[in-house]
């Protein structure tokens, strides 16, 4: 049987423009930006590294190619979307498995939501990627040789 | 395969993704401060480095799965954003086909670099 689909008449714009969003609805967004962007990044990241079958000379050529602190700052912005978009997917992945959600109840009012108990826990994890992201920048912009 | 398949494949492909890209970055941008697989000191790039980690069949394993599940899960990724936009059925199955011949020809050319880098790194 073939798969139906219904239109979708936000289309990409509903990433930003739905409505009144909460933050895990802007973590969504910030989830496919982030993994975008690394997939863009990894894409090239296997035609450079791949240079290091060329031997030293090539490798260091390839190198030299891409050090530049433009591409120094696009680095971290990579390694910046990584932790967030692994954090946040840990994230994702506990929801996905029910984790976080909580038992079914009557609806009584006054109503109680699982966001109380999931939001403890993205705060958690985004102030984990947040320390990670602080000593990614330590090791990048101030750390040693660099 | 089914999409409920699909779909679990792609969570399970994030969870080892965190653990060997979690890895890659500790040794290729924490350099300063971990100080793994980079021998000869130094930042991570730096060529004695490369051949180090070149030289071990682990790396090359490591590379190979990494490059496997990291492809899996971003290309997978990207056609259920280009899902969500407002696109006919026809497009929609051609941009799958075409994501997954490119990701397979991908996966080919960097498994290759990797058996490559391993094989000359011998010599050197």
């Amino acid at each position: 049987m073939e798969n139906k689909y219904y239109d979708n008449h936000l289309g990409i714009k509903g990433w930003a423009i739905g409505g009144k969003f909460s933050i895990e609805r802007y973590l969504y967004t910030l989830h496919r930006i982030t993994g975008l962007g690394i997939l863009f990044y990894f894409i090239l990241h296997i035609f450079v590294t791949s240079t290091r079958v060329l031997g030293q000379e090539g490798w260091e050529k390839a190198m030299a190619s891409v050090s530049a602190p433009l591409f120094r700052l696009g680095e971290f912005l990579v390694y910046f979307a990584f932790c967030f978009h692994a954090l946040n997917g840990i994230r994702l992945i506990l929801l996905e498995l029910g984790f976080l959600v909580g038992k079914p109840i009557e609806p009584v009012y006054p109503y109680k939501t699982s966001v109380g108990k999931q939001r403890p826990v993205m705060i958690i994890l985004m102030l984990i990627a947040l320390i990670f992201i602080l000593i990614g920048g330590y090791d990048f912009f101030l750390g040693g040789s660099k | 395969m089914k999409d409920t398949k699909l779909w679990t494949l792609h969570l399970f492909a994030g969870i080892v993704i965190l653990f060997l890209l979690g890895l890659h970055m500790g040794i290729m941008h924490l350099d300063e401060i971990l100080k793994i697989f980079n021998p000869a000191g130094g930042e991570g790039i730096d060529w004695q480095n490369v051949l180090a980690r070149m030289k071990m069949l682990g790396f090359a394993i490591v590379y190979i799965l990494l490059l496997g599940f990291a492809l899996y899960h971003g290309f997978y990724g990207l056609n259920k954003i280009i899902g969500e936009a407002n696109v006919k059925d026809k497009t929609r199955k051609f941009v799958s086909l075409v994501l997954t011949i490119f990701g397979f020809l991908l996966f080919v050319f960097g498994t290759y670099s990797a058996i490559a880098a391993k094989v000359v790194s011998v010599k050197w």
